[in-house]
């Protein structure tokens, strides 16, 4: 990164050479991702939820392979678990065993461990999408309200007050409810995936689009850029070149931090019945599904709660843990 | 202050019109730009396997053949003077405020949600009494003891409470305190208010603390925020300097300006509650707004979905224009800046 730091040692990296070498070569060119990165090493907590979010991106990539080895698809019914009188997994326990490490569901006997590993897929999956189209729209709307400022920034910023009063969940079962199972050439599950993608992600760009203004206002001020514009240089040259390489830092921690909102909210709508439909495996889904048995087979519930609990958790200990990183007002 | 007010409510009007712009655009024109055609789209409405007649009719009475304009102009004209729907042949009239008409169940949304508002109004503020206490009070003591045992547990527990997802805390909580602890009533027992106070409240103590949990710890986190800013501002050091006692500058000057923010997201989230806490709702089964709109996109009867969504966004723009005037009253900067 070769833009200027927003950090307090700037002034000193601007001297002369001689103070440079001086110093020694071990001091120079120190970028804000190596220092953040020093630092993030440093936070504990952060580290383990980073982990955690990768360990967890392995399983959702692997899934098949895993599921291959333990030899349970998570659509195969096993109705040898299942006590017929009742409908409950025999045996106590939920039927958790070395067979079926999570236990089965109740009445179908599908594995739940088999079905917690495919539900990170739409979960991990739809989390990362919806953000990135909640980050392309919140840089770009949020960058040119706060570079152009004036109406545009009051039009822009109108629009995200609007945006961020509506009922979300109302808005995201209504748009599933009235679109047709094939539209924009897609069908099935991955018009329902594309759809969600662009609900969570479309309602969610205002908090990211609020963080770039704000941020955007008080850079574009900044003697560097002036110094872009005195050398003649156009509006979208400074707004690519020298204010969006100064805009990763936030961009990267709220992205972090929307991801977890994200992965929540999809497991909300799978819960209402207007997520991915079944029999595809949905976090969400299985704890819709798990409601009618919280007494009898605790363990159907537990599963995929803890799973979306665990994810979300590490997702927000990370982004804190970035945010601290990156943000030079916090010292070390 | 007069020409602030006449200011916000004309702006409240100006959110309103775009709100319902919006939610037309969902329920009328997005599946028209996905390739449904007129007919299937009033299949949709009628939400069980139709005739042909009778999709030409709902066709007809919602006027789905006309211009895009005139279906908005026909709806936004029933919420402030009522509707007829004509399918020419037979008129079914929807009163003022017309939420829209049913064709599944025959009947008037209005009223039916004007039947569920108490359910989700008395989740709602039992749940905003508790969450604004707890919430409030651990963030400011957090705040002042940075550093402290409390501290960390606070904003540890905090740091679960958003991570963790309603419909599975209440869940747990039910599995808990209902199954296991038969204390608590299981879930889909609501007893009216009117009926017996007592049993009302016995019936929402599960809901109420759940909803609670999760909106305590944002509050939490967003007072603790504040206040370390608040009580680093010169202000405060004046107030010490000039001998105050401790407790006063805390609550009179620190708190006091700390929670301004903390009033705007509540009236926001207040409002949207008011238009249904859906995830508890049908966590709890309680038969509230949120409740009433996931029963009827289950149940595939678009209207009642389209009326709650318009109930909800309506509700938003007066707890904005609420919130708008409660901060003008208490901080004159706002009204003079405006």
């Amino acid at each position: 990164m070769t833009a200027p730091l927003d950090v307090p040692g700037k002034a000193e990296e601007a001297q002369p050479e001689a103070i440079a070498q001086a110093a020694g070569a071990r001091d120079r060119g120190r970028s804000l991702g190596q220092i953040a990165w020093m630092r993030l090493r440093k936070d504990k907590i952060a580290m383990f939820g980073g982990g955690f979010v990768v360990f967890m991106a392995l399983i959702a990539a692997l899934a098949p392979v895993i599921v291959n080895l333990l030899g349970h698809p998570p659509d195969a019914w096993n109705q040898d678990m299942i006590d017929p009188a009742l409908g409950t997994p025999v045996g106590g326990m939920g039927g958790i065993s070395g067979e079926h490490l999570l236990g089965v569901e109740p009445v179908t006997g599908r594995d739940i461990f088999s079905r917690i590993v495919y539900g990170a897929q739409i979960s991990m999956l739809i989390g990362f999408l919806a953000t990135l189209v909640s980050v392309v729209i919140g840089t770009v709307m949020g960058i040119i309200a706060g570079y152009f400022g004036g109406w545009v920034d009051a039009l822009i910023s109108r629009l995200m007050d609007i945006f961020l009063a509506f009922p979300l969940l109302l808005f995201a079962m209504a748009m599933v409810g009235v679109l047709p199972d094939a539209a924009f050439g897609l069908s099935g599950n991955g018009l329902r995936i594309a759809i969600l993608v662009f609900i969570i992600g479309f309602f969610n760009w205002p908090y990211i689009g609020r963080i770039i203004r704000g941020q955007t206002l008080s850079l574009r001020e900044r003697e560097f850029v002036e110094a872009s514009r005195s050398l003649g240089a156009g509006n979208f040259y400074i707004l690519r070149k020298e204010l969006l390489p100064n805009l990763v830092a936030p961009i990267l921690v709220y992205a972090t931090l929307l991801i977890p909102t994200n992965i929540l909210f999809e497991a909300a709508l799978s819960f209402l019945g207007v997520g991915v439909e079944p029999p595809t495996p949905t976090w969400g889904g299985m704890l819709s599904e798990a409601v009618d048995y919280y007494d009898s087979a605790p363990n159907f519930m537990l599963a995929p709660g803890l799973a979306i609990f665990l994810t979300v958790l590490a997702f927000n200990l990370f982004g804190d843990g970035l945010r601290d990183a990156l943000d030079p007002r916090t010292q070390s | 202050m007069i020409t602030y007010i006449f200011r916000r409510l004309l702006a409240g009007a100006v959110l309103l019109l775009v709100v319902s712009m919006v939610v037309f655009a969902i329920f009328f024109l997005l599946p028209r730009v996905a390739g449904v055609d007129a007919d299937g789209l009033a299949a949709r409405y009628i939400g069980k396997s139709p005739s042909p007649e009778a999709i030409a009719a709902v066709k007809e009475r919602l006027n789905l053949d006309e211009p895009i304009t005139v279906q908005y102009y026909e709806f936004v004209s029933g919420l402030v003077m009522g509707q007829d729907y004509d399918s020419g042949t037979d008129v079914i009239r929807c009163d003022a405020p017309c939420f829209g008409y049913s064709f599944k169940t025959n009947t008037e949304v209005w009223p039916q949600l004007l039947e569920r508002l108490p359910v989700t109004a008395s989740l709602a503020i039992g749940a905003a009494v508790i969450w604004l206490v707890v919430g409030v009070s651990i963030g400011v003591l957090s705040a002042l003891r940075r550093g402290s045992v409390l501290d960390r547990a606070a904003m540890i527990t905090a740091l679960a409470g958003v991570s963790l997802p309603i419909f599975f805390t209440g869940l747990v909580s039910l599995a808990l305190f209902s199954y296991y602890l038969p204390i608590f009533p299981p879930g889909g027992s609501y007893t009216p208010f009117t009926e017996n106070p007592l049993a009302w409240a016995h019936s929402l103590v599960l809901p109420w603390v759940t909803l609670a949990f999760l909106y305590a710890a944002m509050y939490a986190r967003l007072t603790r925020a504040g206040m370390l800013d608040t009580m680093g501002e010169d202000f405060i050091r004046t107030a010490r300097a000039k001998g105050l006692p401790e407790r006063t500058v805390v609550a009179k000057h620190g708190l006091r300006a700390a929670l301004t923010p903390i009033i705007t997201i509540f009236g926001l989230d207040f409002g949207l509650m008011l238009g249904g806490a859906v995830l508890t709702e049908s966590t709890f089964s309680l038969p509230g707004l949120g409740k009433f709109a996931v029963d009827a996109i289950r149940g595939n009867d678009l209207p009642v979905v389209l009326g709650v969504t318009m109930f909800t966004a309506l509700f938003v723009v007066i707890a904005n224009l609420v919130v708008d005037l409660l901060y003008a009253w208490a901080d004159p900067r706002v009204r003079v800046g405006a």
